[in-house]
């Protein structure tokens, strides 16, 4: 005799949060049990910061901040676009390894493995973000504002973290190959040298102006400039910051609209 | 023996292939099915549209009733999947590869310890429970991936060649795993290259090509069905072989190889004829001694000669199923 059990076709209302947080769990139990992978990847943002700041620094001269305060903002949104690559490369992984079938054909919603991936980098992100910001306060940095305006840049920079994961979660799920992934990266070093994270986007050929004062990797570091630095930064970067915090909110938005779509669309075919 | 699987005239195209072509069975409760096919025939794109991971063009699968498109969730609660890779993380324990797939299905933390807990038992792992996964044996991961399925107590078990790319110990000590899980009634759906397995493993083989059914029955049916069984006898003394082939040409129904170097000479017979003792009678009667015989299994390969008509490609297939599943 079968016994007959009711399987509900629905789930808990909380699960999307909860099954999220579980398969971040493993995102960051993983990170720290391979730190041979977790420890260059929040050092190089660190190197990076100290050779710009002291080879660079002497030749680049910024009208209204000092180096090392226009930089620490670009090595942000530059930990984002690292990290981003890792979530891509995970994803693929997970998707060459069968483990996000495994995932799929458990009762749990279906987003929590991307959501969950997006959680723990996220919080990976955070991690590399505060190392940054130490170091460049060691060698400099300083924030010119209220810690409103700092609270500000913290959660304008989070939303601009989990708006590009979309991004590179479309990128890992679409390939489902860590090799291609890699093979991905020279239009995100296009996008970071040709703005203005680095030098003055009046400095540029005038043909590569108008797609460098625009495009998002100029309009968040200057967004996190104005955030950061008050109005002194506003004869950096042009506008003030309003100007750029709207302009990244647009972009926030248009770029998760595109590639959450995109991603969950190749999440669904697999 | 109400059916827990039911797969009725199932359609799936990839782009120009025909992966399943009006697929029809039903695999009772608590027995073990056997899907048995070459690669590219359509075994694993079967074993995704029952996990949902997958939707048919056009037919119907259910299990336990359950239709698969309709109430994919409700279905996900039933079943276990493990598919062909060993689906876990590497960095984690054994232990949090099950507690975290055991939340995922729904326990309460308590209930995923505990359910964890058993199955490393049941899984013999205790011991490397505590250890990254990185650090165990190919059969070990392939457990433990078996494992994850079953940590939310499935009715229905989905297993996905479960024994690739493991060596013959870690095979044998799978199988008898398997063979333990259907005394708590689990109804298990396992696909396979190897008639050995299906032979060792399953209640009912269906054997599929080109996403039909082509054969089935139990696996003493499908053998009485085969025809012939391969034969392998090694002499004492090579310089024998040519009279022991002379001797035993009777039995054989198709030409006798012979390997000189080695004394050996391998040949067909039809089964059911007892072709082994009468060969070894034969060759004692003629006085010539005899080192070692073997009766080899018959492959795959053997049942499609016999079935089909035409051996099976699954150097072809492969190329092209594979090549499908990934776009």
């Amino acid at each position: 005799m079968t016994t007959v059990t009711f399987y509900p076709d629905r789930l808990p209302l909380f699960s999307r949060l909860t099954d999220s947080v579980v398969i971040a769990r493993r995102g960051l139990l993983g990170t720290f049990r391979t730190p041979q992978a977790a420890v260059p990847a929040l050092i190089s943002p660190i190197l990076f910061l100290v050779l710009f700041r002291f080879v660079f620094g002497g030749a680049i001269h910024i009208p209204g901040l000092t180096y090392v305060d226009y930089l620490v903002p670009a090595m942000l949104i530059q930990n984002i676009v690292f990290g981003g690559m890792n979530s891509a490369t995970g994803l693929a992984l997970d998707a060459r390894d069968g483990i996000l079938d495994r995932f799929r054909s458990l009762p749990t919603p279906r987003s929590a493995a991307i959501t969950g991936r997006g959680l723990s980098d996220l919080a990976l992100q955070l991690v590399a973000h505060l190392l940054t910001i130490v170091a460049g306060i060691a060698i400099g940095f300083r924030l010119h504002v209220g810690p409103g305006s700092c609270l500000a840049a913290l959660g304008l920079l989070l939303l601009i973290g989990a708006s590009l994961f979309w991004v590179f979660a479309a990128m890992g799920l679409a390939t489902r190959n860590p090799q291609t992934v890699q093979s991905m990266t020279p239009p995100f070093f296009l996008f970071l040298f040709v703005s203005s994270a680095f030098i003055p986007v009046s400095t540029l050929p005038i043909w590569l102006q108008g797609f460098a004062s625009n495009q998002p990797v100029t309009v968040f570091t200057d967004a996190l400039r104005g955030l950061t630095q008050g109005p002194s930064a506003q004869q950096a970067t042009g506008h003030p910051a309003e100007y750029f915090v709207i302009a990244s909110l647009a972009w926030c938005a248009a770029i998760t609209t595109l590639f959450a779509a995109a991603a969950m669309r190749s999440y669904k075919k697999m | 023996m109400p059916a827990m699987i039911e797969i009725d005239n199932l359609r799936k195209t990839f782009g120009e292939t025909l992966a399943l072509d009006g697929l029809t069975f039903t695999a009772d409760e608590a027995r073990v099915f056997a899907l048995l096919g070459p690669n590219g025939s359509g075994k694993t794109t079967t074993v995704r549209i029952l996990a949902t991971l997958l939707m048919a063009d056009s037919g119907r699968a259910a299990i336990g009733g359950v239709d698969v498109r309709e109430h994919p969730v409700a279905v996900r609660r039933m079943i276990g999947l493990a598919g062909q890779h060993a689906a876990v993380d590497e960095t984690l324990t054994g232990y949090e590869n099950l507690l975290m797939i055991g939340r995922l299905y729904r326990l309460s933390a308590r209930a995923a310890r505990k359910s964890a807990a058993e199955v490393l038992e049941r899984l013999s792992l205790t011991d490397a429970a505590q250890r990254p996964v990185r650090t165990y044996s190919g059969g070990m991961r392939r457990r433990l991936d078996v494992g994850a399925s079953l940590v939310g107590r499935p009715r229905v078990l989905l297993l996905d060649e479960p024994s690739a790319g493991l060596d013959p110990g870690a095979r044998l000590e799978l199988w008898s795993f398997l063979r333990n899980l259907l005394l708590d009634g689990t109804t298990i759906l396992l696909t396979t290259q190897q008639l050995e397995e299906a032979d060792q493993l399953a209640d009912t083989v269906t054997i599929i090509d080109h996403g039909k059914v082509i054969a089935e029955g139990s696996p003493a049916e499908l053998k009485a069905r085969l025809g012939t069984e391969t034969i392998e006898i090694t002499l004492a003394d090579p310089l024998e072989l040519h009279a022991a082939t002379r001797t035993v040409l009777a039995l054989a129904v198709q030409p006798i190889e012979s390997d000189l170097s080695a004394g050996r000479m391998t040949f067909k017979a039809h089964a059911g004829t007892k072709a082994l003792p009468a060969a070894v009678r034969l060759l004692d009667d003629a006085q010539i001694a005899v080192e070692d015989v073997t009766a080899l299994r018959p492959s795959l390969d053997d049942v499609f000669l016999s079935v089909v008509g035409r051996p099976a490609q699954p150097g072809d297939a492969h190329q092209g199923g594979k090549e499908v599943i990934k776009r």
